[in-house]
C-alpha cells in the first residue's frame, strides 16, 4: 500500500528551559519495523516521538525519514502521521469528515475524499457508523476511527502516542492484536510510546528502552528481556532481580564480587578492576531453591513472603546482604517439597543466567 | 437524601417510612427559595406588564378592562416600525463589531498567553472598566468625542481637517461606538471560556493533516466556539434592544431605540402604552434567542 521509510535520528536533544528532556539520543529504526518506545513517565519518550512527528521542535540533532532530513519540516511534510493519546478526534465532525480532513486541507474535491474516507472507514470496520459523531463512539472504536484518520495520508511511518492506555484491559489486548495486524499488512514503520513492558514485549520487533532522557537499549524484545544492558532495564522489564556490588577480583575466567555486609558472588565476565561497581541480573524463574548453590552462583537466605499464583509459586528471599531476592518456583516443584515463611533455604544458579549489566557513561 | 440513606439498614420501619415522606418534600423545598425569587420578581412583573398593557389610560389614571387599542396604536404607528427598525440596525452593527473584535480578543488570551496565571491577569483588566457604572463610562466619552474635545483638537492641531468633525458625538457613530465599548466583553468572556475548552491536540492533529493557520482557525477553532458565540450574541443582543441610556446620552436625543421609546411613554404617564410595547419588544427578543438556540446547540456548554 505505501512505502515504509526508514527513521534515522542522530543525537538529537530536547531542552525545555533549565530541563533537558531528552539527552542528545541516535537510535535506527529499520523501515517496515514495529519499534516501540518503552519507559517510566518523563522519560523523554514522548517528547521523542513527538520531535519525529514534528509537533516538537529539535533543540540539537536531525531527524531522517527515508532520504529525507526532515528536522525542520512542518509535521505534514514528513510523511508521517500520528495518532493521538486521547485519539483528538474532532467532536463536531462525523466520521467521514474526521477521516477525510486532512484531504479536506489539501483541497480534495468533497465527493473525491468523502469516498476515499469511506474505503479508509471500511478497512477499520466502522463505515457503518460514518455519519456519527465521535463522542457516540466507544474508545475501541474511536481508536479505528483515529487509525484511519492517520493512514488516509498514505504515511511512510505511523506515529503512535500511548495508543492503549485509554481502554479497558480488555479492550486493550484486542486492540494490540489489531495494531499488529495493521502493521504486518501495511507494512510501514510504527512507532508506539507506552510505559507497559508487556504491551512492547507482545507488539515490538525492536524495544527501545529510555530512562532520563537517555536509550538504555534498544534490541530485539527478545534479547532486551534476556540479556538486559543495564540494571535499570532489567528491573523496568520485571522479574529479573538486580545484585549490586564491589568487584573483588577474579576466577576462572569469572568476576567474583562483594556484596555490601554479605556473600561474595561470581559471574561471567572479564576485565573488571578491583573495587569497580557491578550489577547482575538473575531471571527470578531461573533460580533453584533447596540445592546447595556452586561457590558464587547463590545464597541461603530466610522467606520472608510466599504467594501462590496458581501454575507458580512467588518466594521473596532476605539475607546475605541482599533483599526481596523474588523466586518463582513452577507449583509442582513447590508442592512437592514446601517452604514457609521464616525458613532458611539455599538458594542456587547457573553460571549462564547470572548477568552482568552495563553501566552508561553520565 | 443522603440522611436517609446513611442510616443502616436495621432501622424500624415506621421512622424510615417517615423519614422517606420527608426526602419526597426535601427537592422541592431546596428548590423554592430560588422558584419564589424568580416568582415574585422576574414572573410576577412580567405578568403585571402583560396585564396592565390590556388596560385603558387618559393623561391622568389607568383604568383596568381589557383592551386591543394599546397595541393596535404601537403596531399600527408608522414611528414604532421606524424605531424598531433602528434599533435592529444598532442591535446588527454592535453584534459584528463585538463579535470580531470579542473573538480575536478571546482567542489572543486562549492560544497566545501562555501561562494560565498571566490569562486570568489579561482577563482581569478587560474587566476593570466594569468596576465603574455604565453611565460613568459613556459620559468619559464625551470629552474625547466632543466639538473640542480630545480627538477634534489634536486632528485639527496636526493639521489634518481643517475644522472639527461634527458627527464624532451626538450621533448614529457614537451610540455604536459606546455600544460596543460597553458590550464587547460580554462576548469576550463566553468566547473565551469556550476557547479555553479546546483540547489543544485537536489542533496539533489538524496540523499534523496538514492544516495551515487560517485552516485550523476556519475549520477547528471557530466550530468548536460556537456555542460561546451564541451565548455572547445572545448577551449583546438582548442588551442592545433593551438600551435607552446609551441612544439618549451619546445620540444627543436626535436617535431612538424601542425602549427609549418606551421611557419617553412613561414619562407621559401612558403606562399601558408602554407595557403594550415591553410585551412586543419582549417576544421579538425571545424570538430572537429561540432563532440563535436553533442553530447552535448551547446545552453542551451549561
Amino acid at each position: 500500500m505505501s512505502k515504509a521509510a526508514e527513521i534515522d535520528i542522530v543525537s538529537v536533544s530536547k531542552v525545555y528551559g533549565a530541563t533537558t528532556a531528552v539527552k542528545g539520543i541516535s537510535l535506527k529504526i529499520p523501515a517496515g519495523t514495529y519499534c516501540c518506545l518503552l519507559g517510566p513517565s518523563g522519560c523523554g519518550k514522548t517528547s521523542t516521538l513527538r520531535m519525529i512527528a514534528g509537533h516538537e521542535s529539535i533543540s540539537s540533532g536531525d531527524v531522517r525519514l527515508g532520504n529525507t532530513v526532515v528536522t525542520d519540516l512542518p509535521p505534514a511534510r514528513r510523511g508521517t502521521a500520528m495518532m493521538f493519546q486521547s485519539y483528538a478526534l474532532f467532536p463536531h465532525l462525523d466520521l467521514i469528515d474526521n477521516v477525510a480532513f486532512s484531504l479536506k486541507m489539501k483541497g480534495v474535491g468533497k465527493e473525491e475524499r468523502r469516498a476515499k474516507a469511506l474505503d479508509m472507514l471500511k478497512l477499520m470496520q466502522m463505515e457503518a457508523y460514518a455519519s456519527r459523531r465521535p463522542a457516540q463512539l466507544s474508545g475501541g472504536q474511536q481508536q479505528r476511527v483515529a487509525l484511519a484518520r492517520a493512514l488516509i495520508t498514505d504515511p511512510e511511518a505511523l506515529l503512535l502516542d500511548e495508543p492503549l492506555s485509554a481502554l479497558d484491559p480488555f479492550l486493550k489486548i484486542r486492540m494490540r492484536a489489531e495494531l499488529k495486524k495493521l502493521q504486518t499488512s501495511l507494512g510501514i514503520t510504527f512507532v508506539h510510546v507506552t510505559h507497559s513492558q508487556e504491551e512492547a514485549m507482545a507488539l515490538a520487533d525492536l524495544i527501545v528502552v529510555m530512562n532520563d532522557g537517555r536509550i538504555e537499549q534498544a534490541a530485539h524484545p527478545r534479547t532486551v528481556f534476556e540479556r538486559p544492558a543495564t540494571a535499570f532495564v532489567a528491573r523496568f522489564m520485571g522479574d529479573h532481580n538486580v545484585i549490586s556490588g564491589r568487584v573483588a577480583g577474579s576466577r576462572d575466567g569469572m568476576v567474583v564480587f562483594d556484596v555490601p555486609g554479605g556473600v561474595a558472588l561470581a559471574a561471567s565476565g572479564q576485565g573488571r578492576e578491583t573495587g569497580e561497581p557491578i550489577d547482575i541480573a538473575i531471571r527470578t524463574d531461573h533460580v533453584r531453591i533447596g540445592q546447595p548453590p556452586a561457590a558464587g552462583l547463590g545464597f541461603t537466605g530466610i522467606v520472608s513472603n510466599v504467594e501462590y499464583r496458581g501454575s507458580t509459586v512467588k518466594l521473596s528471599v532476605n539475607g546475605a546482604g541482599i533483599d526481596d531476592f523474588t523466586v518463582i518456583v513452577d507449583d509442582t516443584s513447590f508442592f512437592a517439597r514446601p517452604v514457609a515463611v521464616g525458613d532458611a533455604v539455599p538458594i542456587a544458579w547457573d553460571a549462564e543466567d547470572a548477568i552482568v549489566l552495563g553501566r552508561l557513561d553520565s | 437524601m443522603t440522611v436517609a440513606l446513611d442510616q443502616p439498614a436495621t432501622i424500624a420501619t415506621k421512622p424510615a417510612r417517615r423519614r422517606r415522606s420527608f426526602a419526597g418534600v426535601a427537592p422541592y423545598l431546596q428548590a423554592a427559595p430560588l422558584a419564589l425569587i424568580l416568582g415574585a420578581f422576574l414572573l410576577l412583573p412580567i405578568l403585571m406588564i402583560a396585564v396592565v398593557s390590556f388596560w385603558d389610560y387618559d393623561f391622568a389614571a389607568m383604568y383596568p378592562d381589557f383592551l386591543t387599542t394599546n397595541y393596535a396604536d404601537t403596531l399600527g404607528s408608522w414611528v414604532t416600525w421606524k424605531t424598531y427598525l433602528n434599533t435592529l440596525k444598532y442591535a446588527a452593527i454592535v453584534w459584528a463589531l463585538t463579535l470580531f473584535i470579542g473573538f480575536w480578543v478571546a482567542y489572543f488570551l486562549a492560544f497566545h498567553i501562555r501561562t494560565t496565571a498571566m490569562q486570568m491577569v489579561l482577563f482581569l483588566v478587560c474587566t476593570v472598566p466594569f468596576l465603574t457604572s455604565n453611565i460613568i463610562r459613556m459620559i468619559s466619552w464625551i470629552p474625547v468625542l466632543g466639538r473640542n474635545g480630545l480627538v477634534n483638537s489634536t486632528l485639527v492641531q496636526i493639521g489634518l481637517i481643517p475644522k472639527p468633525i461634527e458627527w464624532l458625538l451626538y450621533s448614529e457613530f457614537a451610540v455604536v461606538l459606546a455600544m460596543v465599548h460597553l458590550y464587547t466583553l460580554f462576548m469576550v468572556t463566553p468566547i473565551f471560556n469556550t476557547l479555553m475548552r479546546i483540547d489543544k491536540s485537536l489542533i496539533e492533529a489538524a496540523r499534523d493533516a496538514g492544516a495551515s493557520g487560517w485552516q485550523v482557525l476556519w475549520n477547528v477553532v471557530i466550530p468548536l466556539a460556537k456555542p460561546g458565540t451564541a451565548i455572547g450574541t445572545i448577551f449583546v443582543v438582548t442588551l442592545v434592544m433593551a438600551d435607552f441610556s446609551t441612544v439618549q446620552v451619546m445620540s444627543g436625543g436626535q436617535s431612538a431605540s424601542v425602549a427609549l421609546m418606551m421611557k419617553n411613554q412613561m414619562s407621559l404617564l401612558q403606562y399601558p402604552a408602554a407595557a403594550a410595547n415591553a410585551v412586543v419588544l419582549l417576544v421579538l427578543v425571545l424570538l430572537m434567542v429561540a432563532g440563535i438556540l436553533r442553530i447552535v446547540d448551547i446545552r453542551k456548554e451549561l
